[in-house]
């Protein structure tokens, strides 16, 4: 049935029909969903293995396997009106649900955590039948188009706006400390997302390993700090050197692997980078980690209150008080220039032979190889490079925290930063951004919900992949392209 | 000598719980070519029924302890591959048609996910058990008193994987499932064009490597005897190892693989440095990948242009 799009009674499905299942098999398969979960969850949430007094006995929880089954039903039931048409039930269904999550008496927090969200749920699914409903009723094509070429136009100006909201972003009345922490890790972030979109995104080379750059640098410039007394600034550019060494070495191995053999290989490059730094405990201290990292100087200016003899400190300097709030000030303009230098070199190589060959290569390697371009080099390259930056990210993340350890360089950390390069839409630098802030900013803001944040995290990258499987803003397009192709397109 | 003995019997026994898990990585990406991330969080929800049963059946007591020890066996079985039926519902059907790394991380996501889940749920603790299995036999004794020991519960484990991995040949090779299967493999869009379901063979593919990482998890549970939340990610990894060693999608390659990682581990820790197991296990897939870059049974894949 094709879209009418037209007239008030526009309907909010794809084929614009009003559909109605009969009640009866809409209770079938709510009841169908009901028992599998029903059944799902009798070992995990019906038991548990508790221990007290070094004895372990097995706790019973039944009644809350009963309740969540019970919401599985209804949020079935209200999910399936949804996608039959009717909105008002199963919107007013879900608030109720949501509310009730927020606020009854229930025992668990288990239980209330699950009704929340499963009400949300389904309100941002009626949200998004009626909004892609719009959007086809208003332009008569599918949904995602009209928006693709908008946020082409705005991308210039989204982007100019969003610099200049971080740049003063500390002296903006909600520009306390804790926003500020926040901002500082997102950027981290987002300049890891960059660093690994050059491999991931533009190379099309899958590297699960990624964190073992951000552990060379972090433990390079810790090391050298700690061991030659070498200051921030010159341990930079040398964390950034041996990061991209290592790039090259784990590329050499790996240059005639695809998909997925790359990932297991790169995978487990980073476990090997682990695990060294865990047991090489006369250089790395092993997993006590080493502590004392000095924090970086503005110009030869230390961020103390007060500076050792005969150097001056930078309040003193600029005639300022004493706030601990300079240093993280200025730890988040660093940041923010790294990011955006990452940013600005990755944009400007795109477009240089290296990058085009880099995203030639993503394409298709045969026709790389027969048109002259050697793959040797142009992976080694984009290994080396992506590295660089990750080790760039290492140094600050070392000097920021003061301390390193391999616990912070565990294989969630990979998968955190893929998820981020991913989720935003692989080759797209606004993407990674997006991406940083819902999936690390929003967890750090919303503290309430601790521990359930790394469940939350996980739901949340199988839901978005579902729901946009080519990520947020997805960008495939060669960044250069010829003069009259690109004048089809503009 | 006998040293050697005693370590090839750990090794192997390590190795078929490897090898256990290795086939349901290398059957999935044999029949929709994607790295089932989550499978070494199945292998663990395994391990965490077949502890939560073993405990449920000792408290009602009664019975003998093999039948007790298989009812927990097939209990584990059939839940842990309800929760393999319904990771693909949930998160690689979805996404059959999308590019492959937006499965992937759907997978991570899934693992994340499901990890914590068993966390939140179960508690960070680690969980333990009594031996249940107990007993050795003395192969051989050494002048200075060292014995080499192979256990009944080393030789549960080396017996129900071979039984398990000949019937699951059997499977593959001559039942209608099997061949459905293999067909996938091959040519999805044709395969169902000749009339077989490829979704429910799909999500039968799930299931059958959901229940053979259940069995690692039972008998994980009964020879260490100590379980947690963690377990999943190292053995998910060491075992998806073990399949792209042995050449992903080939089933006798995931148990080459599982075997040779289990040897490679107990070696290593044996005549080396026991910290430095993991190291020389990828150092080992490193080299292979080299020299056989689709690993040592996998088919080299045929470039078309």
């Amino acid at each position: 049935m094709p879209s009418t799009g037209n007239g008030t009674q526009a309907s909010i499905l794809p084929d614009g029909g009003h559909r109605r299942l009969p009640p009866g098999a809409i209770f079938k398969e709510a009841g169908l969903t009901a028992v599998v979960s029903l059944a799902l969850l009798v070992p995990f949430v019906g038991f548990k293995i508790a221990n007290r007094g070094g004895e372990q006995f097995l706790e019973t929880r039944l009644p809350e396997v009963l309740i969540a089954a019970g919401l599985v039903f209804l949020g079935r039931i209200f999910l399936i009106l949804v996608r039959e048409g009717s909105l008002a039930l199963p919107v007013a269904g879900g608030a109720v649900i949501s509310v009730i999550g927020l606020f009854a008496p229930i025992p668990s927090a288990f239980i209330q955590a699950v009704a929340f969200t499963a009400g949300l749920v389904i309100i941002v699914r009626a949200a998004f039948m009626v909004f892609a409903a719009r959007r086809r009723s208003s332009t008569g094509r599918e949904f995602g188009s009209g928006f693709a070429d908008g946020y082409r136009k705005a991308l210039p100006w989204l982007a100019s706006a969003l610099i200049v909201f971080a740049v003063i972003l500390p002296l903006m009345p909600f520009g306390e400390r804790r926003t500020i922490d926040i901002a500082i890790l997102v950027l981290t972030y987002i300049m890891l997302g960059w660093g690994l979109n050059i491999v991931v995104g533009l190379a099309g080379l899958l590297d699960l390993g990624y964190v073992a750059f951000y552990a060379v640098g972090a433990y390079s410039y810790a090391l050298l700090a700690s061991y030659f007394d070498f200051s921030f600034w010159v341990c930079l550019p040398l964390a950034g050197l041996f990061a991209g060494f290592f790039g090259i070495i784990l590329g050499f191995p790996v240059l005639r692997l695809r998909g997925d053999y790359l990932a297991i290989v790169t995978l487990g490059f980073g476990e090997m980078i682990r695990v060294i730094l865990l047991n090489w405990v006369s250089l790395t201290k092993g997993p006590d980690g080493v502590s004392g990292i000095p924090r970086p100087s503005f110009f030869g200016l230390e961020f103390k209150r007060y500076p050792a003899e005969g150097t001056e400190s930078f309040h003193q300097f600029f005639g300022l008080d004493y706030s601990s709030l300079h240093r993280v000030v200025f730890l988040y303009y660093l940041i923010l220039i790294l990011a955006l230098i990452t940013n600005f070199f990755t944009r400007r190589i795109r477009t240089l032979p290296i990058g085009r060959a880099w995203e030639a290569l993503r394409e298709d390697e045969i026709a790389c190889r027969s048109l002259g371009i050697n793959p040797r080099n142009t992976k080694l390259s984009a290994f080396a490079i992506g590295a660089m930056f990750g080790g760039f990210a290492g140094a600050f993340f070392a000097t920021r925290q003061g301390f390193v350890s391999p616990e912070s360089f565990t294989f969630l950390e990979s998968a955190i930063i893929l998820a981020i390069v991913v989720l935003g839409g692989m080759g797209s630098q606004m993407g990674v951004v997006i991406a940083a802030v819902v999936l690390i900013g929003l967890p750090e803001y919303i503290r309430d919900l601790q521990e359930y944040r790394m469940l939350a995290f996980g739901a949340g990258m199988v839901l978005i992949m579902s729901w946009r499987p080519r990520g947020l803003l997805s960008q495939r397009d060669p960044t250069i392209s010829l003069a009259r192709a690109e004048g089809k397109t503009s | 000598m006998e040293y050697f003995l005693q370590q090839l019997i750990n090794g192997l026994t390590l190795g078929a719980i490897y090898g256990l898990i290795a086939i349901g990585y290398t059957m999935v990406y044999g029949i929709i070519g994607m790295i089932n991330f989550a499978h070494g969080e199945i292998y663990m929800i395994g391990a965490f029924i077949s502890l939560i049963s073993i405990m449920l059946l000792e408290s009602l007591a009664g019975g003998s302890v093999i039948v007790a020890l298989f009812v927990v066996l097939i209990v584990a079985m059939i839940l842990t591959s309800l929760y393999g039926w319904a990771l693909e519902r949930i998160a690689y059907r979805p996404l059959r048609s999308s590019p492959r790394l937006a499965a992937l991380i759907s997978a991570i996501g899934m693992s994340i996910a499901l990890g914590n889940y068993i966390q939140l749920t179960q508690g960070a603790r680690n969980k333990t058990l009594q031996p249940i299995v107990q007993g050795n036999l003395e192969l051989m004794k050494r002048d200075d008193g060292f014995t080499v020991v192979l256990s009944y519960m080393q030789i549960g484990i080396i017996v129900t994987t071979i039984v398990l991995m000949a019937a699951f040949s059997l499977m593959i090779a001559k039942t209608s499932l099997g061949r459905a299967q293999r067909a996938c493999e091959q040519d999805r869009t044709m395969a169902s064009l000749l009339g077989v379901n490829v979704d429910r063979t799909i999500s039968l593919t799930f299931v059958m490597g959901a229940a053979l990482a259940a069995v690692a998890g039972f008998l994980v549970v009964l020879y260490y005897g100590v379980i947690d939340f963690y377990i999943g990610f190292l053995a998910g990894i060491k075992a998806f190892t073990a399949a792209v060693l042995g050449g992903i999608g080939s089933i006798p390659g995931a148990m080459l693989g599982g075997l040779l990682i289990g040897l490679i581990e107990a070696f290593w820790s044996g005549y080396f440095s026991i910290e430095y197991k993991d190291v020389a296990a990828f150092a080992i897939l490193v080299l292979v990948l080299i020299f056989r870059p689709t690993g040592l049974l996998g088919r080299p894949e045929v470039e078309k242009v």
